[in-house]
């Protein structure tokens, strides 16, 4: 029997859709990240490639129970539906007072899916200061077609998000986004977690679509961020535009006519 | 770190210049528009400024940098898209470069 899950709403999904983000602010209880901590200092072995989720991590283990969280179930299950392979994890550690900020990167290589997406889930066990170098992110940026650290030349971007959270946090990322570990300039040793999960089945309408037309749907899709130049701004409308076709199924969804004006093509002669 | 002085005991001292370089992103080509990003360089070794630093920009705009002393010396070419790839989004289009030369005898903070 499936545990339970919070499955998202359209309009949590469109603000995913336009952010490339989704935070849920101390989700795991205090008790499982002291657990999560100590789980996580001792390392998390590695499982293959592509392991399918019910078999990457043993029924009871600290990983297998963070997924199973109803809010953590219900995200991912919305995003990439059910049963989708671990890629791979990894425990990442901000040495106190140690080491530089990561470069602005995306992981992995360059990746061009219109219609399909990964989910990376960073899991914060300590509560985390701007000191500590929480991990930066820039919000809108993960539909932008860059390799990897090509964008390491960017040191900040106006309206950049430097995470500062409670203990307990999840945060769900586009797999494009741009993001980077911040130089830790605390004393404290700082943990994260990353999951990163491949969908095995066409992400459509995986979540709780009963609100899909809701008004505020479109207004967060139409979402723009500080760091956008003016012209490149009403593209990145445009591609959210197509992926949220993608995820709905909807071809004529539309924003303000962006996409319908540059697509009319008329066939029909006059009499 | 900055380099020892040149000044040789022979007369006044030759400067000893280094270079410190700032990267403004421009909402458009306009070098008056207003700063969507920055970076910056520091060929004197005093200040090591790094990704995620500051939330807010040094300057409201290219020209605001030129005010200042910046002098601007490599602005982005305004490039075509390739047929096909219109509505692709990547890179930042609008990436001005600046440099100011410093004399490293000088005190720090002076």
């Amino acid at each position: 029997m499936e545990n339970r899950q919070e499955l998202l709403n359209s309009v949590q999904m469109a603000r995913f859709v336009a952010r490339g983000s989704l935070r849920l602010d101390a989700v795991v209880p205090a008790e499982m990240n002291a657990e999560g901590l100590a789980v996580l200092a001792g390392g998390v072995p590695p499982v293959p490639y592509g392991t399918p989720l019910s078999d990457a991590y043993a029924k009871g283990s600290f990983v297998r129970r963070l997924l199973e969280l109803p809010q953590v179930a219900g995200a991912l299950r919305s995003m990439v539906g059910p049963e989708p392979w671990v890629d791979h994890h990894f425990v990442h550690t901000r040495e106190p007072h140690g080491g530089a900020a990561q470069a602005l990167h995306g992981d992995a290589i360059i990746d061009v899916r219109p219609d399909a997406f990964d989910v990376q889930l960073m899991y914060y066990p300590q509560t985390v200061t701007l000191e500590m170098g929480g991990t930066l992110s820039v919000p809108g940026s993960h539909l932008r077609r860059i390799n990897e650290s090509d964008t390491g030349r960017y040191q900040n971007l106006r309206g950049q998000d430097r995470l500062v959270c409670p203990a307990g946090t999840v945060v769900l990322l586009h797999h494009g986004i741009w993001h980077g570990g911040r130089r830790n300039d605390s004393d404290i040793l700082r943990y994260m977690f990353k999951i990163r999960f491949n969908p095995r089945v066409r992400q459509r309408r995986l979540w709780d679509t009963s609100d899909l037309h809701d008004p505020q749907v479109a207004a967060e899709l139409d979402a723009m961020f500080p760091w956008y130049e003016g012209a490149t701004g009403r593209l990145e409308r445009y591609n959210r535009i197509l992926l949220w076709r993608e995820l709905t199924g909807d071809d004529g969804f539309d924003l303000d006519h962006w996409v319908t004006r540059v697509s009319n093509r008329p066939k029909e002669t006059v009499a | 770190m900055p380099p020892a002085s040149a000044d040789t005991g022979d007369g006044p001292a030759a400067p000893v210049l280094r270079q410190q370089v700032l990267v403004l992103y421009l909402a458009s080509s306009a070098l008056d528009s207003h700063v969507v990003g920055w970076s910056r360089y520091d060929g004197t070794g005093r200040t090591s400024p790094t990704t995620g630093d500051s939330d807010e920009p040094p300057y409201e705009s290219g020209v605001a940098a030129l005010q200042d002393g910046w002098r601007l010396f490599q602005a982005a070419q305004l490039i075509p898209p390739y047929p096909g790839h219109e509505y692709d989004v990547s890179f930042l289009k609008h990436e001005f470069f600046f440099e100011r030369v410093v004399d490293v005898r000088a005190q720090i903070g002076s």
